[in-house]
């Protein structure tokens, strides 16, 4: 019988969701290192029991928690994040030069093979590997010393490398998104980085078309079409079907292109999901409506998902780590609002159910479907 | 011995309850109680200073015998009751809300 694991990290502990294959019951597991801030907990494809969490405060700083038992218990691993020889600077809000700090992990990307080798999105916007479970972490400074790294400069959230996608088809290539620098792509496992912005426009730089700047929120992919990416940008829902090497807009229908998470159904790549927000001074969704929106066609045909989901007094937001699938037959898709409700649907968005109410507000989400 | 108190999470990180007792090595700083504090508890690495800089953590402060000692030197000795183990030295996280 098949299973799904939930992983949900909040502002105030991470929570563990599971479900036989129907998904109608679930068990709720937590909090697990209540009161710290969870940006980010995920699984490892190679060996599902195999979990990392991303474990923060402002006061105490960053742990690394890991689990070999699927979340029953937990122990933390290498928390130091050094930046390779001394770092230099990135631009600031002002626009005044600002040294590389170390704040926070945003992001743990297992490697598709190997349980003990993951990648770490981390604030101030950098790539770190370890490839001993956790034990240490190495910087691949390719990306930060970029010539363009010092031009870089924070989203309201922070300067985050807040997604990593690995190309299964290709070894070599992986893509990160920093907000609010853009997309880089990777053809040499991480040694060396180029930007793949070309196609974004973004009003709220000097030159809206310039090489970084632009404050992508998500990217996603289908591991069957590795080529074809997905954009949430600050404003602008984008595809790529060249690898990064060309955007088009396919906000198309949308009644607001703002938002925060893009992901793409298990069995159908074609199908992608993000969810519009007003904007970004009022971050909750429009008309007070909470709706994920599906296109079946790669974007600018969208359609709204709303059956079982709160269509009025909603002021929601949904963060950019915060939506998920399983990979179940009929595609599972979930996500966590900062209300701190987690949204589940077992037919692929058509109708949806809230697996939980009233949880801190929801940093992240993902799911582990289960043999 | 030193006696020392830490804020609750990091007892929870560093599974322990109340009040510690480290022996230091060398003249009470607070340098050296936190090197103490981290040989024998090695995941509080990082939580109290920053792991690269060594650093006392903005949101950390350091009290003892009613005074405000954060700013002071790291390596200045402690108070004699601190050292005595008569009075504790207390880590504590600032009162910054959340």
């Amino acid at each position: 019988m098949s299973a799904v694991r939930v992983l949900v990290g909040t502002r105030k502990g991470a929570f563990i969701l599971t479900s036989d294959g129907k998904r109608e019951k679930w068990d709720i597991a937590g909090p697990h290192f209540a009161g710290w801030e969870i940006y980010h907990v995920k699984g490892s494809p190679a060996d599902p029991d195999r979990l990392y969490a991303s474990q923060t405060s402002s006061w105490f700083g960053q742990v690394v928690q890991r689990s070999n038992d699927g979340g029953k218990t937990w122990e933390p691993v290498g928390n130091k994040f050094e930046y390779d020889g001394i770092p230099g600077t990135h631009q600031w809000y002002d626009g005044t030069a600002r040294p590389w700090e170390f704040k926070r992990v945003w992001h743990f990307e297992p490697s598709l093979n190997d349980p003990d080798t993951v990648y770490a999105g981390v604030e101030d916007a950098a790539l770190f590997r370890t490839t001993d479970g956790g034990a240490n972490w190495q910087e691949l400074s390719g990306l930060r010393e970029h010539k363009t790294g010092s031009s870089w400069q924070p989203g309201a959230g922070g300067m985050c490398l807040h997604t990593i996608l690995l190309d299964p088809k290709n070894t070599e290539r992986m893509f990160v998104a920093i907000s609010a620098a853009g997309a880089f792509r990777s053809d040499d496992s991480g040694k060396t980085w180029r930007p793949i912005n070309q196609g974004l426009r973004s009003e709220y730089i000097p030159d809206p078309t310039a090489e970084v700047g632009h404050c992508v929120h998500r990217i996603a992919m289908h591991p069957s079409r590795p080529d074809v990416l997905f954009m949430q940008k600050h404003w602008d829902v984008m595809r790529s079907d060249n690898a990064g090497d060309k955007w088009q807009e396919i906000s198309g229908n949308l009644p607001t292109d703002f938002g925060f998470p893009i992901d793409v159904h298990a069995h159908e790549p074609e199908t992608i999901y993000v969810v519009p927000i007003k904007s970004d001074s009022e971050h909750f969704v429009p008309e007070a409506k909470l709706r994920v929106y599906r296109s079946r066609t790669d974007g600018n045909e969208w359609e709204a998902l709303t059956k079982g989901l709160p269509q009025s007094d909603c002021y929601v937001n949904v963060l950019r780590d915060a939506m998920a699938v399983d990979s179940l037959d009929s595609c599972g898709v979930y996500f966590g609002t900062t209300g701190g409700q987690v949204y589940a649907s077992a037919d692929a968005g058509d109708n949806w159910k809230p697996i939980v109410r009233d949880l801190p507000a929801v940093l992240s989400v993902e799911a582990q479907t289960l043999a | 011995m030193i006696r020392v108190v830490l804020p609750a999470h990091l007892r929870t990180l560093a599974r322990i309850s109340g009040e510690l007792e480290l022996a230091v090595e060398g003249a009470a700083t607070a340098r050296s109680v936190v090197n103490a504090l981290e040989a024998r508890y090695p995941t509080l690495r990082g939580t109290i200073r920053d792991n690269v800089t060594q650093k006392r953590r903005p949101y950390i402060r350091f009290f003892a015998c009613e005074k405000d000692l954060s700013h002071d030197s790291p390596d200045s000795p402690l108070p004699a009751a601190v050292a005595a183990g008569s009075e504790p030295f207390l880590i504590v996280g600032a009162i910054a809300g959340g």
